[in-house]
């Protein structure tokens, strides 16, 4: 087996776990998708070329209480984009590379595979040239493993109409949970998670999911806001954290 | 497919391309300020914790549920602990969904 297979391979292992948690959620999103009304194709082209999870999620619930196209796609915007973020992460390990690899990686990036990537190209062991393949095992694993799901998912759901009633959605609670409580290290960021999740309550009834995009731009005006706080104050600080 | 469904697809997937390509594609070209930087630090935490609070503690989407009935709110209480104590991402799926479903069989048999 080549270098490159093998680093492929590895990439693909590594998110094991990841596809564990995508495996209930994409199964819910299909039987949700087609309880929402959306039709078959358009429930697996959603799968196959939008590929975020959250945003079809939304999407979906958002479709079932007949929202417009304006709010939809406006929603798709802010529940993405913190894939920004993650971009500009992985920017520095991909920017060596042609378009015809910057493309695909760019398509395919999720917060599954970028948890697994980044954690890879920070590692100093593995030889650097092999890191891509590494990403796109860690993608390709990820998207076969969401466009199954949104199949299986769909065909069950027009199989067993009571299937969106089981709680599977619970699912995506799990996996978020997982992947923000250890990034829950510093004050600032603790803030930034209560404030979101805080207003994110108060603002629920707003409509269009407004409360969504309200929460997150609190949190992160918390966590900025501690952060340039506690920056002002580094003796007050020291005391604190050695109390 | 109708013709909604086809703009939403095409809109949906042209803004989360655009998302994730742009810093791809113009690399070494952009600089952010560092308050922008500072700002994108926050956003994941901010946008996950934003859209699984309300799925725990209001499940109906019809006000809060803080009461043991509520699976969501028992299964996510221990999806933090389990996350908090194991830092572990699939010790926390799996643990925290078998409690939700124990729980959930247990309450509605």
């Amino acid at each position: 087996m080549s270098a490159k297979t093998t680093a492929l391979l590895r990439g693909a292992r590594d998110t094991v776990p990841m596809l564990i948690g995508a495996l209930p959620f994409g199964l819910i999103f299909g039987t949700l998708a087609v309880a929402s009304g959306l039709s078959l194709p358009a429930t697996l082209l959603m799968s196959a070329l939008v590929f975020a999870g959250s945003a079809q999620f939304i999407a979906v619930s958002l479709i079932a209480s007949g929202t417009g196209l304006v709010v939809l796609l406006l929603t798709t915007l802010i529940v993405n984009l913190r894939h920004m973020l993650y971009s500009a992460s992985l920017m520095p390990h991909v920017r060596h590379l042609p378009q015809r690899w910057k493309i695909p990686l760019a398509f395919w990036l999720t917060d599954e595979s970028f948890a697994v990537v980044h954690r890879h190209y920070l590692d100093p062991h593995p030889p650097k040239e092999l890191k891509h393949w590494y990403y796109l095992g860690s993608c390709l694993a990820m998207y076969s493993n969401w466009f199954l799901c949104t199949l299986l998912g769909a065909l069950l759901g027009n199989a067993l109409p009571g299937l969106a009633d089981w709680g599977l959605d619970f699912a995506m609670v799990a996996t978020f949970t997982g992947i923000v409580v250890p990034l829950l290290r510093t004050r600032p960021m603790l803030l930034a998670a209560v404030v979101a999740g805080l207003v994110a309550v108060l603002a629920y009834d707003l409509p269009w999911k407004l409360g969504l995009m309200i929460a997150a731009l609190a949190g992160v005006s918390a966590g900025v806001l501690a952060e340039r706080w506690l920056a002002a104050q580094p003796a007050k600080e020291a005391i604190n954290e050695s109390v | 497919m109708s013709q909604f469904e086809i703009v939403l697809l095409l809109g949906m997937a042209s803004i989360t391309f655009a998302i994730r390509y742009t810093l791809f594609a113009v690399g070494d070209r952009v600089r952010f300020s560092p308050l922008v930087q500072q700002a994108l630090g926050y956003v994941p935490v901010a946008v996950l914790t934003a859209i699984i609070v309300p799925a725990m503690l209001m499940p109906g989407g019809e006000g809060l549920e803080l009461t043991p009935s509520n699976a969501y709110l028992v299964g996510g209480v221990v999806a933090v602990l389990i996350a908090a104590f194991s830092r572990n991402l699939l010790l926390t799926i799996f643990g925290s969904m078998l409690v939700f479903f124990l729980w959930r069989w247990w309450l509605f048999g």
